[in-house]
This record gives C-alpha cells, structure tokens and sequence, in this order.
C-alpha cells in the first residue's frame, strides 16, 4: 500500500487553489486606459466620476467601465482611437482638474479587484517607457553646507571686530571636509573661537599656529557628511516625485539606488526631451510679509495690486492674498525643513541659515501677531510649436504655500504650526523642493518604444508556450502516464511561481520571462530524478507500489542538493544585480523552492492517490 | 520510451585520455581567444550609445553608416537585427553630451535617410555606470564561485571529489566565455547572469553523479573504483542526458523565439548547458579517479554495522 498523510493532501490543495487565486489576474489581459489624477492631489470621488462619465457619453466616446484606484480616476476603452479620443475630450474640458496619462488597466473582474488582487506589473522593457539614472552631487551638497558654515563663520568673526585672513571650505570630496578661518597674528586666537561656538557648533575644531598667525579648523564628522548627503539625495528624490506627479505618468517609480543615485522609471513616456525639462527645473522659496490692509479680492477683480504689494491668487485656502514685495528670506538659505510636532499639534520646523536668520530677525521683532507667507517658486521651459517650428519659452510658477501668523519673535530656527498632519508633511516637502537643490544628472537613460515592448511580450510569452509544450510531449512520450502527472505539476510549478511573483509585486521584465522559462526546464529535473529511481526500482524487480515510495525517497537528497548550488547562483545575483538581471534573480531563486515544492510535494500527492489505492496493480505506466 | 533501454556500460574511465585531451584542447582555445581577441562588451559594460531604429521599409545599412558623422558621431557601428528593416546603432561613450541631446542627434540622422524612421530603443549608459558594473559582474562572479567552493568543500568530504567538482565548476564557464571570445557575440549583463546560472546548474549533475558514487561505494566497498564510477556514472546516464534535453529544450526555444534581447543570454545558457553535461560525465570523476579515489576516502571509518547491510 502506498500512503500520504492527509494534512499533506490538504496543504498541497489548499497552496494550489490559493495561488491559483493569485495567479488568476494575470490572465485576463489589459485595455487601454486613461488615467485622471486630480491636479490639487486630492483623490477623486465617486462624484467626480460620475462627471467624467457623464461627460464623455455626452461627447459620444464609448468607454467599458471606470473605477476609481487609489485616488485616481481609471477609465477603460476598447480600442486607442476611443482612449485618444476620450484624452483629448477630457483635456479640453477638464485642464485646470485634472492630468491626464495614457495607461493600461488590466481587465481585471471586480471581485478579484477587490481582494486587492493584481497582475504582475510589467517591466519597461515590456510595456515601453523611459528609465533615467540620477546621480546626485553629494560633493555639491557637502560643498552647499560647509558654504554656510563659513559664511556664519564671517558674520560672527565681523561682529565681535576680530580680524580675518581668510575663511574657506576646504577638503570638499575627501572624508575630511572643513571649514577653515586663517587669522592674521595680531588676532585674539581664544576670542575667535568663543565667538565661533556658536557658527561651528556641531564640528570638530582645532586649532593650530601657521607663520604668520593661527587657523581655527572646523571638520565635518563622518555622521555629519552622511546626513548631508542623505538629505540632498531625499530633497532631490522628493522635487522629483513631485514633477513626476505632474506628468501624469501611471505607476511612475522614484527611488534611491545606492549611496548617490535616483531611478526614475516612467512607463509609457516617450518623449524624453519634455520629461527632463520638466524634473530639470529649478524651484526656489521665499518669505514674504502679508499685506493686511488692503482687499485682495478687489485687486483680483481689477487685475491692479497696490504700490510695493504683489497679487497671489494660487494659495491653500484658494483665497487670493497680497505679498509685500520685500523678500525676508529664499530657498537658498533655508537649510531643512521637517515634519515635528508642537503644542498645537503637527508643525513644521525650519531652519534657516546665518544670513537668513538674521533677516528673519529684523522682521519679526516688528511684525509680531502679523501674517507671513511662503511662496514656492517654479522656472520651467515650455516647448510649443509655432507655425511648424518649436518655440521654448521660460515660464514662472508662483504658489503661496503657507500663509501664517508670526507668534513671536525668531531667528533661524522656528515653527510653522496649526496644521493638519498631512498638511505638514506636505508644506515640509514643497518646503524642501525649494531650497537650495543640489546638482543631479543623468547618467543612464533608456527608452524602449511602446510597439518594441508589445514584441518583446510577444516573444517571451511565445517561448514560452513553445518551450512548454515541447517539454509537456517530451514527458508524456517520454514517461507516459507518469509524464502526464509530470505535466501537470509543471503546470502547477507556473501557476505557483506566477501567483508569487504577483504577490511581491515584483515586476516582470523580459529576462524575468526567460527564468519562468528557464524554471519549466529545471524542474523537470527533480520529476526525471524520481521516476529513473522508480524505473531503477522496477527493474530491480520491487513492486510497483514499493518502487514509487523507493524512487520518491532515494531521490530527495540528489534533488536537494542539486538545488542548492542553483540557490547559490541565483541568491548572489539577487545581491549584485540591478533592474531586469535582479528580476530574473527572483524568478530563478523562487523557482527553486516552487519546483521543490510542487515535484516533492504535489507529485507524490497525485501519484498516491492515483496508485495507492489499487491492490492489484501489475505494471507502472512508466 | 527510454534513451536506454537497457542499463548501459560505457567506459567512461578507461578512455578518460581522450576526454581529458579534448577539454584541454578546448580550454586552451577559449582562454587563448580570451586573452588576445578579449570580449565583445556591450554598452552594459563599456558605457556609450546603443539605439535601435525600426524604418518603414528595407534599409540599407550603410546609409545609415555615412549619415551619422555629419551629425557628430565620429565612429558609429551600425548593422541591422532581426529583419532588414530593423538597424542598430552603437556609439562610444561621449561626457559631454547628455542623453537627450544624443537622442535628439540621432533622430534627426535616422529621419535623414528616411523620414519615417523611429527610434525604437535608445540606451545611454555613463562611462562611469559601465565600470561600476563591470566590477559588480566580477564580484557576482568571484562570490558565486566562492561560495559553490564553499559548499563543495563542506559536501564531499573528501578533497579528491572537491577536486574533480572544482573543475567542473571552472570548465564550463570558460567554455562558455570562449565561445563569446571566438564568436565575438555582444557580452551583456544577461550573458553574465546567464553564466551565473550555468555554475549554478553545472554543479547540479556533478552532485547527482557524485552522490550516486557515494551510495555504490557503501554498497559496495570491495569493487575497484574505476568500476564503481563507472558504474554510478552510466545509472545516472539516463538522468543526465534526459534533464539536458529537456532543459535544452526550452533554452533552444527560448533563443529561437525570445528575440534578439534574449539571444546572447539563451545562447551562453545552452552552451554551458552542453558543457555542463559533457564535464559531469566525462571529467569530473575521472579526475577524483586520478587523484586516488578510493571507498576509503568517502567512508574514512569502516563500521562492522555498515558491512552488515551488503547484499
């Protein structure tokens, strides 16, 4: 008699059927898709999208379905004449709501939509898009800080009326960077450095006599350098989802890769000359005093603003506000702004640097119970054509960011308060994307052509079809009966790595197909080992009930060790490889444990009940 | 059906010489073809400019040859993919242009020979980008094969099977390194994880062999050991051949069909696939065999409990 115990049964069936579950979005196939992202960021309502729809019917654009997904519009079509058409429509009418991106909604069924499941997103080598690598200036940003520190450095030198040589950054790109304050020998050395506590507060300083006078040298830590780079790399990372956002790309990726790098991955872009005009531009902050005297409202209507005043109509509240002209402060002297918490809640803390501080100052000792504002400032070029030829112009931002009352009197370092969580995190952001950028450039860029991606989908799929039926007919001619269970559970193997790699969400590139591909060929490996040690068995004379338990048991350490070195392979890989090569990784490593899984486990089940039953049981088909 | 109907006795040992002389003679080839013509790097590797072009109609590829300097790009290799229609395009890496203006450069000489033309992929990858990975494909290379040391090391107990498993792990990589030396086929990032793979599956029939030799010796502790290699390798023999031909299956399909993306990856992947069951069968345990092989090394302490279950 041959047995399996029945908890055995019951988990390979319960594992099956549940990724078979997980598996099942990814064979329903995608339409072409519109995308509506609300401009102010705020998610779309059912509301809304009544509106869109009720419009587009109106304009005579046959669409499927919409849904709304996490806070976006999705809008399904039958064909792309209907999705272009249904773009321009929602463009023209809606311009000032709503970006919209051109996308691909799987044809996903509502009940299986809502157990949150999805298909494997697809890689841009199959779907077609823009990848660009950043490299951020860390150097620039560490040059950026120890600029400020010389320059309070100077401030505070000049205002205590001690003499000054020469005040420098020096060491910029070696793991000692420095500020450096050379004084001439009539210099007081001990005064200079009382008066320096305060501006190098944080750096190590030392002190040392040069010929013709001393230097006081203020280094960086290690600690110090490290944070500097990190908030140069967050700032850049978060201007740069900001823009990406405005692109109106769907499932647009951002993120930091490595010590010094940002990915960006923007499927379905084309254009990389607009896209990089766009992330290219330069934002900066200022701080400016609020006119409370006069109407705002009214300077709106005429288009007029008083003398010395400027008009602000794009603001948080959406009431239109008057600045004074003078500028107290700009983004290039701001040096953080995070998200914290005050008494009155969620706050956002601003530090500003020596120069800004002071200005801040001044202002607020008379000011004091008045509103001041922050405005973000964008330059971008706009490309258009103009009678057939491409004209750019320079085109200005402006956007009231923060309107608030001054509670008292400040430096360079306060509170912005009375916020709602998510509206401080948001105020730091934008806060952020304005100040002083450090210099990013791309240094590696690809763009695959949407058509080039559909083909490489083509293909890969087709191989794979191919190669897993040739090897289905190999098998069952091969081993008959027990080719055909051989089948099955390589078909089990596919539906079972499919469903994890939906639940990782990782997406599946081109040579991420090939080790699905690669992964059929391999485990039919641990089946082969089996049923040789079965046929072994069976020529030795043993019955054919003994043989299958002989060949299952026999074969479990080759199959495991012979594992283990492809484990090895595709574990390092995971480690070293980037993009497309880490996919494949992933493919192969969970590949191994699938197969171990449904050959071990999954073909000893069916092979059991198909067999273990049967008391007069002659021959093995085999 | 069986390859082998009946359980086949090739001698595997006794002929080892000219096993040994072929693979040397093919080692040599490789490594010498290594070292003087090198590998065909791809932008992966070398930084620079690759674009594909797809035309509306044949072109022909010299045109696309002479129009590209007038655009600035002083040593442009172009030959076509896939069908005539298709070209591509590969530039030496250039720090002062940014993608977008290559990109843009391009396009205008591409349209120069026809209007129609569309840049269906364009790849820029900085100098710097390039030698980053070219370190980090030998490092996965170097910690690959350290760690399979590793694990061999610690599975055969005995450095005579690590030996010939060593050589195993060696032999096809070369070999597969060799054919991209002499063929001069473009050597990308999938080409090295392709070769990662073929370690990794290299070891695999290794292992199968060697545990098979593991069980005839306990069974069978009196039999020379040339006899009872030999032995483990033709009753594994229908194994080995059968998991190539299927796997070889599906990579033949996958270099066939996956396109011209996947080519150089399926490519290395059969290659070493082949080499990989050429070593396990006809090297890896000649050489343990050489190294003085016994029952002796495999099983250092004779038990009278183990002799009890001989047959």
């Amino acid at each position: 008699m041959l047995e399996y115990a029945r908890w055995k049964y019951v988990l390979v069936a319960a594992v099956l059927l549940l990724a078979l579950l997980f598996a099942l979005p990814n064979f329903f196939g995608e339409d072409p898709a519109l995308q509506l992202a609300r401009k102010d960021h705020n998610p779309v309502d059912a509301n809304a999208s009544q509106t869109v729809e009720a419009f587009l019917t109106q304009r005579g654009v046959h669409f499927l379905k919409s849904y709304i997904d996490s806070g976006r519009l999705m809008v399904r079509f039958a064909n792309v004449p209907d999705q272009l058409a249904a773009r321009d429509a929602v463009n023209e009418q809606f311009t000032t709501t709503y970006i919209t991106a051109l996308s691909f909604a799987p044809r996903t069924p509502e009940f299986l939509r809502a157990l949150g499941l999805r298909p494997m997103p697809l890689g841009l080598d199959l779907r077609g898009g823009l990848y660009l690598l950043y490299q951020v200036d860390v150097n620039a940003a560490v040059a950026q800080a120890l600029d400020g520190y010389a320059q309070s450095a100077r401030r505070a030198l000049a205002a205590a009326n001690i003499p000054v040589t020469d005040v420098s950054a020096v060491g910029v790109g070696t793991d000692k960077p420095n500020v450096r304050v050379v004084l001439p020998a009539a210099a007081d050395v001990n005064a200079a450095r009382n008066a320096l506590n305060l501006p190098l507060q944080g750096l190590s300083v030392s002190t040392d006599s040069l010929a013709s006078g001393s230097a006081i040298t203020g280094v960086l830590t290690t600690a110090q350098i490290r944070e500097r780079q990190d908030y140069a790399i967050q700032q850049n990372i978060t201007t740069l989802r900001n823009r990406v956002n405005e692109l109106g790309v769907s499932e647009p990726i951002v993120q930091r890769q490595g010590i010094d790098r940002i990915n960006v991955q923007l499927p379905g872009v084309q254009n990389s000359a607009e896209v990089k005009d766009i992330l290219g531009r330069v934002a900066t902050l200022e701080w400016r005093l609020v006119d409370t005297q006069d109407n705002a409202f009214e300077a709106q209507q005429t288009g007029r603003a008083p003398l010395g005043y400027k008009l602000y109509t794009h603001t948080p509240s959406g009431a239109p506000v008057l600045l004074k002209r003078e500028v107290i402060a700009t983004g290039d002297e701001l040096t953080n702004a995070t998200t914290g918490t005050s008494q009155q809640g969620p706050a956002v803390n601003v530090k500003l640097d020596a120069r800004g501080g002071d200005s801040m100052l001044k202002t607020t000792r008379q000011n004091v119970d008045k509103p001041m504002a922050v405005v973000l400032i964008e330059k971008r070029r706009e490309t258009s054509e103009v009678d057939g030829k491409k004209v750019s112009r320079d085109v200005t931002d402006e956007q009231v960011i923060s309107v608030a009352t001054i509670r008292g009197i400040f430096s360079n370092d306060f509170q912005v308060t009375g916020l709602a969580a998510g509206e401080a995190r948001e105020l730091a952001l934008l806060m952020r994307s304005g100040s002083l950028a450090t210099p990013i450039y791309a240094i590696e860029e690809r763009a695959v052509g949407p058509s080039l991606g559909r083909e490489n989908i083509d293909k890969g799929v087709n191989a794979l079809i191919v190669g897993m039926a040739a090897v289905f007919i190999f098998m069952a001619i091969y081993y008959k009966t027990f080719g055909l269970v051989a089948d099955l559970v390589l078909l089990a193997n596919v539906v079972l790595l499919t469903a994890l790699l939906s639940m990782m969400r990782a997406s599946l590139s081109l040579p991420g197909i090939a080790g699905i591909i690669l992964t059929v060929g391999m485990a039919v490996d641990a089946n082969v080992l089996i049923y040789e040690r079965i046929r072994e068995e069976v020529r030795k004379g043993v019955s054919p009930q003994a043989a299958i338990r002989a060949g299952f048991e026999k074969a479990f350490s080759a199959i495991a060790d012979s594992n283990v070195t492809t484990l090895i392979a595709g574990v390092v890989l995971w480690v070293f490889g980037t993009g497309p090569i880490r996919g494949f990784a992933i493919v192969l490593t969970l590949g191994i444990a699938t197969s171990m899984f449904t050959s071990l486990m999954g073909s000893r089940a069916l092979l059991t009940l198909m067999y273990g039953g049967r008391r007069k049981l002659a021959r093995l088909s085999i | 059906m069986e390859f082998f109907s009946h359980q086949t006795s090739y001698p595997f040992m006794a002929t080892r010489k000219v096993w040994y002389t072929l693979s040397a003679v093919l080692m040599v080839v490789s490594l010498a073809s290594f070292f003087t013509r090198g590998l065909n790097l791809g932008i992966d590797f070398t930084g620079g400019v690759s674009a594909e072009v797809s035309f509306p109609r044949a072109v022909n590829a010299d045109d696309v040859r002479t129009k590209l300097p007038a655009s600035g790009f002083a040593d442009p290799q172009v030959q076509t993919f896939g069908s005539a229609r298709d070209i591509s395009i590969r530039l030496p890496p250039d720090a002062k242009q940014t993608a977008t203006e290559i990109r843009a450069r391009v396009e205008t000489a591409v349209k120069g020979v026809d209007p129609g033309a569309t840049v269906a992929q364009l790849a820029v990858v900085g100098p710097q980008v390039g030698n980053e990975l070219k370190v980090s494909a030998a490092w996965a290379l170097f910690f690959t094969l350290l760690l399979i040391f590793g694990y061999i090391a610690f599975r055969f107990h005995t450095w005579r099977l690590s030996a010939g498993a060593i050589f195993a792990v060696l032999h096809d990589p070369i070999l597969v390194l060799g054919f991209f030396s002499l063929t001069q086929m473009s050597f990308d990032l999938a080409v090295v994880a392709a070769i990662l793979a073929v370690i990794g599956y290299s070891l695999n029939d290794t292992v199968v062999v060697f545990d098979r030799i593991r069980e005839r010796f306990e069974s069978n502790r009196r039999s020379p050991s040339d006899v009872i290699l030999d032995q483990s390798i033709n009753q594994t023999l229908s194994r080995t051949i059968m998991t190539k031909v299927v796997t070889s299956l599906v990579v033949v399909a996958l270099l066939l069909l996956g396109g011209a993306v996947l080519k150089g990856f399926s490519a290395a992947l059969l290659i070493g696939i082949i080499a990989g069951t050429y070593s396990s069968i006809y090297i890896s345990s000649a050489i343990a065999l050489d190294f003085g092989l016994t029952a002796e090394h495999v099983f250092p302490s004779v038990k009278k409990a183990a002799l009890d279950h001989l047959p």
